[in-house]
């Protein structure tokens, strides 16, 4: 059987796929991924997962048929709005000068 | 103690010139070198890739082992002029305290191989933890450090013997291995391999003779560095 191996090289990294090995049953594939993937110190972590357990997700780019591309992430330009934000905040600071003490209060009454 | 009580096998030593517990280390390091020499036979053609470079690790482990004994054992004669190479390497085959159990060359019969590696891990588990009660700090420390990569033998021998129990071939050859596996061991310590294999005792293949499997091996195993006696590598 083949088992494809998950290897994390430092505690609390992501775990990334590192290879596969074929063996007869779940002891052997521990004892060889150990063997292959852990005896240099080089994996904080393994995985091994038997292959036919892992389902493909097919066809994984849902397409866009009408046009929404306010959806995607990439939809808005949030260079320009940061900008426009800023520019605005600058403008109140300058009407409104504030004490940094009177931040509190500012809060409106409890 | 001097080299030559060391290295002479111990028909040819003055009676009680060398401690019992350096004899023990050379016997346990001879074991180790052989076995570990017969097991790296199987690199390169072990019945599977994953189980090569497995069985191969294994190997080195061994010789790995048996060089931290020579070490130990080179130590203890206190001169100096004795190294782990000059225990491994320079003595005469017949000065090797080896068990026979471990001089067979056993390519290409996995299954005896398998039979074989599992009944030393088992007896060897005995004897590493008899030593880990050493009163020799320097023993035990070592015994101690070694048995923490025994454990993954064991894990792979157990697996091994686990998976093949039931086949033909498998069962005979650790049949017709048991008395040489009982030999391994000192006589106290047999009874104790006998209850963990549930197996009964029998006339024991002791250590002392070598098979005729010894001498070509160690042609092999010492061709290179008899080629320019005395060069530092």
């Amino acid at each position: 059987m083949i088992y494809e191996v998950f290897r994390q090289e430092r505690e609390g990294q992501p775990f990334q796929h590192g290879g596969s090995l074929e063996a007869p049953n779940l002891a052997f594939a521990e004892a060889y991924a150990r063997e292959l993937y852990g005896r240099r110190d080089e994996s904080f972590a393994l995985w091994i997962v038997p292959r036919e357990s892992i389902e493909e997700v097919l066809d994984p780019y849902v397409a866009d048929v009408f046009d929404r591309d306010y959806r995607r992430v990439d939809g808005y330009s949030l260079k320009v709005k940061l900008k426009e934000a800023r520019e605005l905040a600058a403008k109140n600071a300058a009407h409104f000068p504030r004490e940094e003490s009177s931040a509190i209060s500012d809060l409106g009454p409890a | 103690m001097s080299e030559d009580d060391i290295t002479k096998p111990a028909g040819s030593r003055s009676e009680g010139s060398v401690p019992e517990s350096a004899q023990r280390i050379l016997e346990l390091a001879d074991d180790e070198l052989i076995l570990g020499w017969r097991n790296s036979e199987w690199t390169g053609i072990a019945p599977f890739l994953e189980e090569d470079v497995a069985f191969s690790s294994i190997a080195q482990t061994e010789i790995g082992h048996a060089r931290a004994w020579y070490e130990l054992a080179a130590r203890l004669t206190g001169r100096g002029r004795v190294d782990a190479d000059t225990l491994a390497f320079d003595r005469d085959p017949d000065e090797y305290r080896c068990a026979p159990f471990v001089e067979a060359r056993l390519v290409p019969d996995w299954a005896k191989t398998i039979a074989r590696h599992w009944l030393y891990e088992t007896a060897d588990a005995i004897r590493i933890e008899a030593l880990q009660a050493s009163d020799d700090p320097e023993v035990a420390g070592l015994a101690e450090k070694i048995d923490r990569e025994e454990n993954y033998h064991r894990m792979h021998a157990d697996m091994w013997a686990e998976r093949l129990r039931d086949e033909a071939r498998f069962r005979s050859a650790v049949d017709e291995l048991w008395p040489s596996a009982l030999g391994l061991l000192e006589p106290g310590q047999r009874d104790r391999l006998c209850e963990i294999l549930s197996r009964e005792p029998v006339d024991p293949v002791e250590r002392g003779e070598h098979t005729e499997e010894l001498r070509p091996l160690w042609e092999e195993m010492t061709m290179v560095r008899r080629s320019v006696p005395g060069a530092s590598w």
